[in-house]
């Protein structure tokens, strides 16, 4: 079996080269290595660079002040401290050193049998790496040195146990991560043993990480070697910096200096490998941080655009009789990549008891355009308009407070996904009596007469038992039958809801739709469905707005659209709804067909 | 909920027998004669002797551990190899100095670890958040005696706002109390204050792309009210830091209270483990597991409350 055939498909090979290549562009990373480089040479080099001998006493030099013959002074017992900087580094790494290797032998094989095999072994070990965690190592550490009269490696060996849960803890992580992954899978059936899939993919897995882990250990390490060392156990012999720090600690009254040397020296060595393990991580991890928040947003950016048109869609109502009005919406989410527009430029409005369909494919802006005329994008989304109404007045010259103040009460929004949208960790009830209290200033029994109300409306017979209940507890459709209640609680004048059956099953999603139906005619409400399906268009609206790529191509009532539409693209999607077939390629290449027709 | 209840406190005592027993093993096997720490370096063979045999150490290992397990069940931890007095009573008189810094500091840790965790939490890319990822990549490395000392230089020997050394009991004056532990306190808590505000940090800005975060916002929810859900939350992986900061505090502090010369267990473990007084060492590893047990148990139950799904697995 060659190296090539195990390298599956989707393997990570590459990974590693970039991952030093990247590190070298970060200077604090750089800064960090060189220091640690620095000290390492030291360490390695001490005898050659020491200027004087570390152990050598010379009376005339104690606590001397900093010279050009010792150029840190001497310690209580008159020897060179510069000299016993330098060979307290070598100390300092020789221990660290073995701390790490000790952790990396034991916990990286056994996370990683732990992580790959499963069962009891993974169950046996986790207790293990519990319960070392939970021993309060310094007591052991003393005892050891006790026992062994301070044998400095045999200290160091039982340093890096207590470090063996860190290790232990990544690698299993990763371990069971990559066992999940397919190209492991596709090694096992092309036959090879358990050893070369460790060897091959595993080790592979696990080698960032560790690295990453034992940057830390090794800070950690030095510090409770030094700790040991200031409380005077460790060799006598060989100059290191805790008993340096130790006898600083003495003298810190009269002369400081003593302490400030070895204790600089401890710091910059730990905080150098911190960062080159917080530089490492950051370049590892996948984890996105939030892009920074511009201050300004570039005034009138849409305008100077000229690719873009100026807006789309129409305005059916007058501003008096419109419900929800919104003109010329654009909304621009900052990424990796840059500010992208996700909707460019939108025209919709919407009148009291009128149910308007938003249709779409995913991506097609169609949520977004929804969340903002509610105020409720996520914080690295901004949008701009010139004018957004709900229920006739401006919202844009309302301030936060007053814009806040129209959630809940002038408008109610049901989300997508059930399950999703509701906080794990209080009960249903919580949920449905919180906002009737904090909002609309219901007493608490008022305020569970009204949840119980609306449940009961929403066709749940056991509101007490559902409103005891935690989310986890009940079904989807139930969830999605609680958040209309949330959303109608209020009785808004506007109801938002966004795919409100996509994650439903197909025999609950008609009840809902039905719910929906009764409910807007009932509270006299205006309606906005926002899905991708044209099925539930033709079920409840009265009007429909079709998007594609964040603009409105086409719009009308139901029965014209469906009828004759206009555009290719929507004449697709409704096709695509009586009949599952169609790929969104097929769409797509529609889409572009209709746009060269109109170019040409 | 019981059977949750029932289950962790049966793994804490299998792991309070089993660290003890560790314990106990080690001892023996590291410090394999410990005639030779107590008599110190002029005793007489007899004299050895005669204490060897005093402290049963002639006897078998097991038939040893066998007397020392049984009385340990019914609460006994024995007498001091030193002055014979009775383990128990030496650890007590420790503890609450132990205690009293490890307790503020954990205090310490979870209120201003929540506020910064919060504060960044809300601002991601604020910059008081640059600068907690910052001050939490090196203040985790730095091992709280260094930090102890850099605390002593400027606060105490500098600007001698705090006493550099020694304990006043609460009982003696609280204001005299809060002062000596004040300085410990801080320095065993900053490493924990930054791990915590980095997981509530993180948690929040996690929490706050779930979807139910804005639909409480669609309900008309207030932002202050909206933030109590994402910290409920959030909190979880912050609750479990603490605790795990909270028995690196105890193993933190012996090191801390010899540098402000407080005496706490951390002396007491010194000065036992260097003369190989074995009883005292076992009470004092026996102490800080059932500390660690108890933090723990009540961990789960805080988790248990948190978040109710956590119980049903």
């Amino acid at each position: 079996m060659t190296d090539a055939a195990l390298r599956a498909p989707g393997a990570p090979v590459r990974a590693e080269l970039s991952l030093w290549r990247r590190f070298l562009h970060r200077p604090l990373g750089v800064t960090a290595l060189a220091v640690l480089l620095l000290v390492v040479l030291t360490g390695l080099f001490a005898p050659l660079l020491a200027p004087h001998d570390p152990n050598l006493v010379d009376f005339t030099l104690t606590q001397a002040p900093p010279g050009a013959e010792h150029l840190m002074g001497g310690d209580s017992a008159g020897r060179d401290i510069f000299s016993r900087l330098l060979y307290g580094a070598r100390t300092t790494v020789y221990g660290a050193a073995i701390a790490c290797l000790v952790g990396v032998g034991i916990g990286v094989p056994a996370g990683v049998a732990a992580g790959y095999f499963g069962g009891a072994a993974d169950r046996i070990c986790s207790w293990i790496s519990d319960a070392v965690q939970s021993v309060p190592g310094m007591i052991v550490l003393l005892i050891v040195a006790a026992g062994t009269g301070a044998d400095f490696t045999v200290l160091m060996v039982t340093v890096g146990v207590f470090m063996t849960p860190g290790y232990y803890r990544i690698s299993r992580s990763r371990a069971l991560a990559v066992r999940r992954e397919p190209y492991v899978d596709a090694a096992r059936v092309a036959g090879l043993t358990h050893a070369r899939i460790l060897h091959a993919h595993m080790l592979r897995a696990v080698h960032a990480p560790v690295i990453i882990q034992s940057a830390l250990t090794a800070g950690v390490a030095m510090g409770m070697q030094t700790g040991l060392q200031f409380l005077g156990v460790g060799t006598a012999s060989a100059p290191d910096w805790g008993q340096m720090m130790n006898d600083g600690f003495r003298t810190m009254g009269t002369h400081p200096l003593i302490l400030l040397w070895p204790s600089l020296a401890l710091g910059i060595t730990i905080a150098a490998l911190a960062f080159i393990g917080s530089t490492l991580a950051d370049l590892v991890s996948v984890r996105t941080e939030p892009a920074r928040r511009r201050r300004t947003a570039p005034a009138g950016r849409h305008a100077v655009d000229a690719e873009t048109p100026a807006s789309s869609g129409a305005l059916v109502h007058t501003v008096e009789r419109s419900a929800l009005r919104i003109d010329n919406l654009r909304v621009t989410y900052a990424t990796a990549h840059g500010d992208k527009e996700v909707v460019r430029g939108v025209c919709l409005d919407v009148a009291p008891g009128e149910v308007l369909g938003i249709v779409g494919e995913s991506g097609s802006g169609k949520s977004q355009t929804m969340f903002s005329a509610l105020d409720l994008l996520s914080q690295d989304g901004r949008s701009s308009a010139d004018g957004i109404w709900i229920g006739g007045r401006e919202a844009g010259g309302l301030s936060r407070a007053e814009r806040h103040a129209l959630l809940g009460t002038r408008v109610g929004y049901v989300p997508q996904e059930p399950m999703s949208n509701l906080d794990p960790c209080y009960t249903i009830g919580h949920q449905l009596v919180e906002p009737l209290r904090a909002v609309h200033k219901l007493t608490k029994a008022q305020a569970r007469d009204r949840a119980r109300e609306v449940l009961l409306r929403v066709g749940i017979t056991d509101p007490d038992r559902v409103m005891a209940s935690y989310p986890h507890h009940v079904s989807g459709g139930m969830a999605q039958r609680v958040l209309i209640a949330g959303a109608v609680a209020g009785k808004p004048d506007l109801l938002v809801a966004d795919e409100p059956t996509t994650a439903l099953d197909v025999t609950v999603q008609a009840e809902v739709l039905e719910l929906l139906r009764e409910l807007q005619q009932e509270y006299g409400m205006a309606l906005v469905i926002v899905t991708h399906n044209f099925g539930v268009v033709a079920d409840i609206c009265d009007r429909v707005v079709v998007m594609k790529d964040g603009r409105i191509i086409e719009s009308g009532t139901v029965g014209q659209i469906f009828a004759e539409p206009a555009d290719p693209y929507t004449a697709e999607l409704i096709h695509a709804s009586q009949d599952d077939s169609e790929s969104r390629d097929d769409l797509d290449a529609a889409w572009h067909e209709a746009g060269q027709k109109v170019h040409t | 909920m019981i059977r949750f209840t029932i289950r962790r406190l049966l793994s804490g005592i299998v792991l309070l027998l089993v660290v003890t027993s560790a314990t106990f093993f080690l001892a023996h096997l590291a410090i394999g004669d410990p005639t030779a720490g107590l008599l110190g370096n002029n005793a007489t063979p007899a004299q050895r002797a005669a204490l060897h045999e005093r402290l049963g150490l002639d006897r078998p290992i097991l038939a040893q551990y066998w007397d020392w397990f049984s009385h340990a069940l019914s609460g006994d931890f024995g007498t001091s190899w030193r002055n014979f007095q009775p383990v128990s009573d030496q650890i007590a008189l420790r503890v609450p100095v132990t205690l009293s810094v490890v307790v503020s500091a954990t205090l310490l840790a979870a209120v201003v670890g929540t506020a910064v965790g919060i504060t960044t939490g809300l601002r991601p890319g604020g910059h008081l958040a640059h600068v907690l990822k910052l001050a939490s990549v090196v203040l985790f490395a730095l091992p709280g005696f260094w930090v102890s000392l850099v605390l002593v230089m400027t606060f105490a020997v500098r600007l001698k706002w705090f006493p550099a050394v020694g304990y006043v009991p609460l009982t003696q004056s609280p204001s005299a109390w809060l002062s000596s532990i004040t300085l410990p306190s801080v320095a065993l808590a900053l490493a924990a204050i930054v791990m915590i505000a980095e997981q509530l940090r993180n948690g929040f800005v996690e929490v706050n792309r779930q979807d139910f975060v804005r639909t409480l916002r669609a309900r008309g929810l207030s932002s202050r009210r909206v933030t109590l859900h994402v910290l409920r939350n959030a909190s979880p992986a912050a609750l479990t830091v603490l605790a795990v900061m909270f028995v690196g505090l105890l193993g933190g502090a012996i090191v801390v209270e010899i540098i402000f010369n407080l005496p706490g267990i951390g002396s007491l473990t010194q000065s036992a483990s260097q003369i190989g007084d074995i009883p005292i060492l076992l009470g004092l590893t026996a102490v800080t597991v059932v500390f660690v047990v108890l933090i723990n148990f009540l961990l789960d139950l805080v988790l248990g409350w948190i978040n109710p799904k956590v119980r049903e697995i």
